[in-house]
């Protein structure tokens, strides 16, 4: 590897250089070629078909925040894969979403979680959660260049702030431009009709309970008109990933809690296939 | 025209050696101890802020004594090595003998450059297996050598009587309350068998504890916890993986699973 093939065994010069506690800013100095940013495309002719996510939603409840995302990857108008997961714990009070190009996806989260990990155990404490977010607008916005070419990635980061002492949701553009959502948000191909579902159902005094059922009565209207939005699949048990963060943690929901959820709204949906109405005035 | 005095190879070593071995001899000392569920790891430190024992990956940890900044440069140097290799490759290709070796052989290289002073220090590595008998305890002197140690071991000031009085006391299955005391017994007794007292806010505690559900099994424990493990209360270190939340510092329960 790296650290051991340029020289003696010795750790290299970059590894002892006292200063800053950013992994990216250390593979940027000292292995350049690792950072998802830092690759040239070739030219290419048209759009390449390769798996794309899509819906994530978040919403904010008094005691916390739940983030949720469906299952499927498409490529062009073909189901790529129809268990993808797209949510992932960031690290213990905080959780990111992300709709784009799948494998740079996959890619960023997993350097955005070490990137949380490395500062903790360099300082000896936690980012804030702005912290944390301005670390995933910096990683989004140098893939600018990889977007522009089609292959963007925009990630929706929700988190308990330990600080404020409540559930705080961020969603971002692919230039890294990154904003504070207040009570629920959406991203990926479903977003608009996400949002639309959310913002009929959102209540600020819902339980953590019903906001898990707000979450995915969206998911289920994204994929009731977005083809690449994939719904609960009762057969294979393929359910969308929910994840809840409160004061005590990260948790995802096991798939047996997952199924309570979403059989519940489906055994509706079955009289009321276009989900609850709400008031008219 | 000055000619410089010729100083023996041996002797110029010997000198380095000798350097180096009064600096980490004016520390307090670090003792590292297996007990049934893991390593842990009592460093007498009353700063809260500098500390002599930290996390550098899932199931590793690291302990150091000496010079504070050689060895913290280190425990960094050792933290990036970590993650850059779990990035390259896999979270399970990141072992403590691995990381020992990229320490020897910075220590090594360093003790024997003329260029640069020897740096101060000892250091720790230690690793948590699935069972007692896979877990590894690496003690890195300052020259680069690596000596591969089982049971328990120490470092610092008061290493070599340190050491008897635990090597004579320590055996394998004892529970963490035990070995937490007989840790604190080991570090009250100064060189010329006297005994101090040590509370619990002199001690800086940690564990690597297999039996964590989280992927990172290192812990610190402090406060109450850490006096109720001191007192004995055998309940304690029930309680211990009970509410792991008492015992979160700086919320080092992250759980980074992808």
């Amino acid at each position: 590897m790296e650290a051991n093939t340029r020289s003696t065994g010795r750790l290299p010069a970059a590894f002892l250089t006292p200063g800053s506690s950013s992994f990216m800013d250390f593979l940027s100095a000292h292995s350049p070629e690792l950072l998802p940013g830092n690759r040239v495309l070739p030219p290419v002719q048209g759009a390449i078909e390769i798996p794309h996510g899509t819906t994530i939603v978040a919403a904010s409840f008094p005691g916390g925040v739940v983030l949720a995302g469906d299952r499927r990857a498409t490529m062009g108008n073909v189901i790529a894969q129809r268990d993808i997961e797209k949510v992932f714990p960031a690290d213990e009070y905080s959780a990111v979403g992300i709709a784009g190009t799948a494998g740079l996806a996959v890619e960023m989260v997993k350097l955005f979680q070490l990137e949380l990990e490395h500062f903790e155990k360099v300082e000896g404490v936690q980012l804030s959660l702005e912290g944390k977010a301005n670390r995933l607008s910096t990683m989004i916005r140098s893939n600018l260049g990889m977007a522009m070419q089609g292959l963007a990635v925009v990630p929706l980061f929700a988190g308990w702030d330990v600080d404020r002492q409540k559930g705080r949701i961020f969603s971002y553009d692919v230039t890294g431009g990154r904003s504070e959502e207040h009570g629920f948000a959406a991203t990926g191909s479903g977003s608009v009709f996400a949002r639309g579902s959310l913002k009929k159902l959102f209540r600020e005094d819902l339980t953590e309970g019903q906001t898990l059922t707000l979450v995915v009565q969206a998911l289920y209207d994204a994929a009731d008109d977005d083809s690449a939005t994939g719904g609960p699949d009762l057969a294979r048990r393929i359910y969308p990933i929910v994840t809840v963060i409160t004061d005590e943690g990260f948790r995802k929901l096991t798939e047996a809690e997952c199924s309570e959820v979403v059989r519940a709204i489906h055994d509706r949906r079955l009289q009321e296939p276009d989900g609850p109405r709400a008031a008219l005035l | 025209m000055s000619t410089p005095f010729y100083v023996s190879p041996q002797q110029a070593m010997a000198d380095r050696a000798e350097y180096a071995r009064k600096g980490i001899a004016r520390g307090r000392s670090v003792v590292v101890l297996q007990y049934t569920d893991g390593v842990v790891f009592v460093a007498e430190n009353p700063s809260r802020a500098l500390h002599k024992v930290s996390e550098i990956y899932d199931r590793i940890a690291f302990a150091a004594v000496g010079k504070y900044n050689e060895f913290e440069n280190l425990r960094i140097g050792g933290v990036r090595y970590a993650d850059l290799r779990g990035y390259t490759y896999d979270r399970d290709d990141v072992t403590a003998r691995g990381l020992a070796n990229v320490y020897a052989q910075t220590l090594g290289g360093i003790f024997s450059s003329a260029a640069e002073k020897p740096y101060e220090v000892e250091l720790i590595v230690a690793e948590v297996g699935a069972g007692p008998e896979d877990d590894q305890i690496y003690r890195l002197p300052h020259d680069g050598s690596i000596v591969d140690e089982h049971g328990s071991v120490a470092i610092g000031g008061n290493a070599d009587q340190i050491s008897n009085y635990l090597d004579q006391r320590h055996r394998d299955g004892m529970t963490l309350s035990e070995v937490l005391k007989l840790a604190v017994e080991s570090l009250t007794r100064d060189n010329n068998g006297g005994e101090r007292t040590l509370t619990a806010e002199q001690l800086e505690v940690a564990v690597l504890d297999r039996t964590r559900p989280q992927q990172r099994k290192f812990k610190r424990l402090l406060g109450r916890q850490l006096s109720r493990l001191l007192e004995g209360d055998t309940s304690a270190a029930a309680e211990a993986d009970a509410e792991p939340e008492a015992a979160s510092e700086e919320g080092g329960e992250a759980s980074t699973e992808s």
